[in-house]
């Protein structure tokens, strides 16, 4: 006897677990075949004992369980004899296993960089048992492997030859939005095709009766008739709105209601009544044999046709996204021993050296290793102007190379590239829900069953007192109610708005953590903006150098620079690097010591250095005199930062330091006082620098002299005062001001968006993104209040109406038909305003 | 009439008990899997099958979804305790990893709430 030989097959049409089991007990039933049956995955795992008798065997299988009423698909013959033939007759290297799954894999290698090594891990692979064979490319440093084993056994495999391997991302992004795309364009078709048919019963229908045509059953021949158009509508609801019922059905066994329960019970309601009329006419009063066939018809057509058309603007709402998936090109020019080759862009690895030319664009993240360009970074960052690049400069993937052709060297890639991070932190804050939506949420839980209550009630209350047909009216009440609800206009409300608003967000570089982030920032009263770097560049330079003694200039900034070389304060950085521009040598530094909120302090050619504000000197007891301080006074009334230099306990001199002002920073902060918000700055410098800053960029609050750990005090003081505070900083020092800000704004050097205190990061530099964030936010906030608003209006408004509360006073009883289309167009109406965010434009800057 | 205002009654009183009170009892949750088993949950007309699982508490755990309903309301799948939400494929499977969880029932659902499952952890 042959060994066993097994194979998976696909199962379709098994609609509960009972199925899959009942279905793997008849196939054990089989002579020598041995089944599971997984309900989840949809498929039957069959081990044919007896090979030899393998291909009568797997026919009887695959009869068994069409003859049960499932679909299979059986494999090929080629695929039969590839990879479920017994081992012995396999392979010559008598490697296949008795029970088979044979697939074929590919990995990418990391660290292969000889032949020597592709032989190693080939070799290494190939010593595996289960392995056929394995295959190195070692120009695409790809690795094919045929075999029955695991990827983390080949990794491992792989790793323990000394190299690493990884599993391809075989669905990129864009893969994964071309399937979708595809997938919602046939469900589209579906949808219109079960439209067609639903209003190719319904209309022709309807027309006959608004054209007086008698809709009731008072003879045999209209029972014979109407029987016929029941059974044809019967048909419909088969072909057009058989999801309608199953939905309904699977939701109702899991102990849930959702839009399917109010259709299917809506139209069902509607058909079976008409159905009674026509079987038993007597059992209801003369003027109770109506049938509402074409209510049941023009129901599911108009339902259907709202759902295609949703289905085609719920496409629009992630239209940022697919632009951003969109910039990721999908192949790179690598240079690999030498030579230029293409390849696919998830086989570029790290440190792989890529070559751009002008007009292309970058495919990973990496560092310039060779040549100069500039690079249009406005699809990420919405800045304009293209940025300079040369050896050493950060590039990121997707922005454009304009000018020049460099060779870069790869840092991240796949998902590590900063492209990648922000596509994923876009969809996971579309995805997300600001505090809002939560109410929704809560309705929608209980908002199918409480319908379900409101329409027996209303047929109770019609059937009770309502006037003859009384059946009539509770059958069309009933209908009308459970029809007209619409909870996809409440779920909708929120979800589709925030995915229209945070992904316009991203098109200007903001990018928005979540929904609650998106909420706040539209609710903010007090911005507090850090100076440096914020307002400013963040690139002090010094200025001016104001000798009190003989020293000349030069020499001051050659002891004060050796003094500070030890430091990372900014303004420490700037003057060691004016010294560096003026070709000045540094000294050793001895004994040196950071005082905080005051200065430096350290020993230089045996000459005690002091550096410092006008505390560290009085603090030391160093004499500043009238005429020094009024230098510095006026230093500082023109936004610079005066510093003292003092040497053996006298005053050397006075060095001014300055940031420039960003140059869109007062037109983006009046665009922030114009919209209301009370804009305040902080900075550590002194008094009389702050209000000269601030005064330029036309700021009448700010608070001078704060430490850093203070930040986040004044942030408290803020809220303290009632006021939905944002802060903004660079996300490094400002951490705990970030944090506990209501929203956290940290502005990006940059495509850098590993900034993980803030809730909002902007891409750019620019103040104008805060503006931007705000307005967007605002602008996404009312939106789904507008929906939300619809929403609830509609239903509350639209259910007490169908259930013909309006019929005592003005005889008025709504027709299912009208709910049908009422129903089909709230949902649509909510994702279209939805949609009218894409139209919105941050104001002109 | 007075028979069929008691069915309308008991009608409504079968709603709120069917779709508010129920609570799977012990036998029915167990229908889902075992604890340990791989979770494999298939998005389908309208639900998610099985929609209970059973999960083991301060244990990770992945859960893969294969969403075979193209309605675009089953593309999203958000676990709303997690800050979890991923985009769902069609015909697809994918992976969903949860963090350790402490004892409880913890919510997931499509972004609208119309599918909706539970996780409970023992």
């Amino acid at each position: 006897m042959s060994l066993p030989t097994s194979l998976k097959l696909p199962i379709y049409g098994m609609a509960c677990k009972g199925c899959a089991s009942k279905l793997q007990t008849e196939l054990n039933a089989i002579t020598k075949v041995n089944a599971k049956v997984d309900f989840a995955s949809e498929s039957a795992e069959i081990v044919i004992e007896d090979s030899s008798d393998y291909d009568a065997t797997l026919k009887s299988v695959v009869i068994l369980i069409e003859q049960k009423g499932y679909k299979t698909t059986p494999p090929s013959q080629q695929d039969t004899v590839n990879n479920n033939l017994p081992a012995q007759e396999k392979s010559s290297k008598d490697k296949s296993p008795a029970s088979s799954q044979v697939q074929t894999q590919e990995l990418l290698v990391e660290g292969a960089s000889c032949a020597s090594c592709v032989n190693k891990i080939e070799k290494a692979l190939n010593d595996l048992p289960d392995v056929q064979q394995a295959q190195m490319n070692f120009a695409l440093r790809t690795l094919t492997v045929t075999g029955d084993v695991s990827e983390d056994i080949i990794i491992k495999t792989v790793q323990s030859a000394g190299y690493n391997a990884k599993s391809t991302d075989n669905a990129s992004d864009e893969q994964l939005l071309d399937e979708k795309e595809e997938a919602e364009q046939k469900y589209y078709q579906k949808l219109m095709t079960q439209m067609k048919f639903g209003l190719g019963l319904g209309v022709p229908l309807m027309v006959y009766g608004l054209m007086g045509g008698p809709m009731t059953v008072n003879s045999t021949m209209d029972r014979a008739v109407w029987l016929l158009i029941g059974l044809v509508c019967a048909a419909v609801m088969y072909f057009a709105g058989k999801h309608f019922y199953i939905g309904a059905w699977r939701s109702f066994v899991n102990h849930n209601a959702n839009m399917d329960t109010l259709i299917a019970l809506g139209t069902g309601t509607a058909w079976l009544y008409s159905m009674v009329v026509v079987i038993y006419p007597l059992a209801l009063p003369e003027m109770a044999r109506h049938v509402y066939f074409e209510a049941t018809a023009m129901i599911i057509g108009l339902i259907n046709l709202g759902l295609a058309l949703e289905v085609k603007a719920r496409g629009r709402t992630s239209e940022a996204i697919q632009r951003l998936i969109g910039l990721q090109p999908k192949t790179a020019r690598v240079i690999r021993d030498g030579k230029d080759i293409d390849i696919n862009i998830d086989q570029v690895l790290l440190n792989d050296l890529v070559r751009v030319r002008p007009g292309e664009r970058i495919p990973v993240d990496g560092k310039v290793d060779e040549g100069k360009t500039t690079i249009d970074e406005s699809m990420l960052t919405g800045e304009p102007m293209p940025v300079k690049k040369s050896i050493g400069d950060e590039i990121v993937a997707g922005t454009i190379n304009k000018s020049g052709s460099i060779i870069f060297r790869a840092t991240r890639v796949g998902k590590d590239t900063a492209l990648a991070q922000i596509i994923n932190m876009v969809k996971r804050a579309q995805n997300s829900k600001p505090p809002i939506g939560r109410l929704a949420d809560i309705i929608s839980a209980y908002f199918v069953p409480t319908i379900m209550i409101i329409s027996i009630t209303s047929a109770l209350i019609w059937l009770n007192f309502g006037p003859d047909p009384s059946v009539a009216f509770a059958v069309v009440s009933a209908t009308t109610v459970l029809i007209i609800a619409c909870p996809c206009a409440l779920g909708l409300a929120t979800p589709m708005s925030v995915m229209v608003g945070v992904g316009k967000a991203a098109e200007v570089g903001v990018l928005i953590r979540n929904g609650e982030a998106l909420q706040s920032a539209s609710k903010i009263t007090a911005m507090v903006l850090d100076k440096t770097g914020t307002i400013t560049l963040g690139k002090p330079k010094v200025t001016d150098v104001h000798s009190v003694n003989s020293m000349v200039d030069d020499q001051i900034l050659q002891l004060v620079a050796s003094l500070e070389i030890a430091s990372e304060h900014p303004l420490a950085q700037a003057i060691v690097e004016s010294a560096n521009e003026k070709g000045l040598s540094t000294d050793k530094v001895e004994h040196f010591n950071a005082i905080t909120g005051q200065g430096v302090e350290g020993v230089v050619l045996d000459k005690r250095l002091f550096f410092g504000n006008y505390k560290l000197m009085s603090e030391q007891g160093i004499n500043v005199n009238k005429e020094s301080l009024d230098i510095s006074q006026k230093m500082a009334s023109e936004a610079k930062t005066p510093m003292f230099f003092a040497i053996d306990g006298e005053l050397a001199a006075i060095i001014a330091v300055s940031d420039p002002i960003k140059e869109d920073s007062i037109s983006a902060i009046k665009r922030l006082q114009k919209n209301g918000i009370r804009v305040i700055m902080l900075t550590g410098d002194n008094q009389a620098t702050a209000k000269a800053v601030a005064q330029k960029v036309g700021i009448t609050e700010f608070f001078a002299e704060v430490l850093p750990e203070e930040k986040s005090q004044k942030v408290a003081e803020l809220q303290a005062q009632g006021e939905i505070v944002g802060m903004t900083g660079d996300g490094i020092n400002d951490a705990p001001a970030l944090a506990l800000a209501n929203v956290g704004f940290a502005i990006g050097t940059g495509t850098d968006v590993a900034i993980e205190s803030s809730d909002i990061t902007l891409m750019r530099g620019s103040l104008h993104g805060l503006a931007d964030a705000i307005a967007v936010s605002k602008a996404t906030l009312s939106n789904i209040k507008q929906n939300l608003f619809g929403a609830f209006i509609y239903n509350v408004a639209g259910v007490p109406f169908a259930a013909g509360i309006l019929f005592p006073f003005f005889g008025l009883l709504l027709s299912p038909v009208i709910a049908g289309a009422a129903m089909a167009l709230s949902s649509l109406t909510v994702v279209s305003n939805a949609n009218r965010l894409r139209l919105f434009k941050a104001q002109d800057h | 009439m007075l028979i069929i205002n008691f069915v309308g009654i008991v009608l409504i009183a079968f709603i709120v008990w069917w779709f508010w009170l129920y609570s799977p009892n012990n036998k029915q949750k167990k229908l889902a899997n075992n604890i340990g088993d791989e979770v494999n949950i298939m998005v389908q007309d309208g639900v998610y099958q099985p929609s209970n699982i059973i999960l083991k508490a301060n244990t990770p755990s992945v859960i893969k979804f294969i969403r075979k309903d193209p309605s675009p309301c089953a593309a999203t799948l958000i676990f709303p305790d997690f800050e979890i939400s991923d985009e769902l494929p069609l015909n697809k499977t994918t992976e969903i990893s949860l963090p350790p969880m402490e004892k409880g029932k913890y919510v997931f659902h499509c972004s609208m709430q119309m599918y909706k499952g539970y996780l409970v952890v023992e």
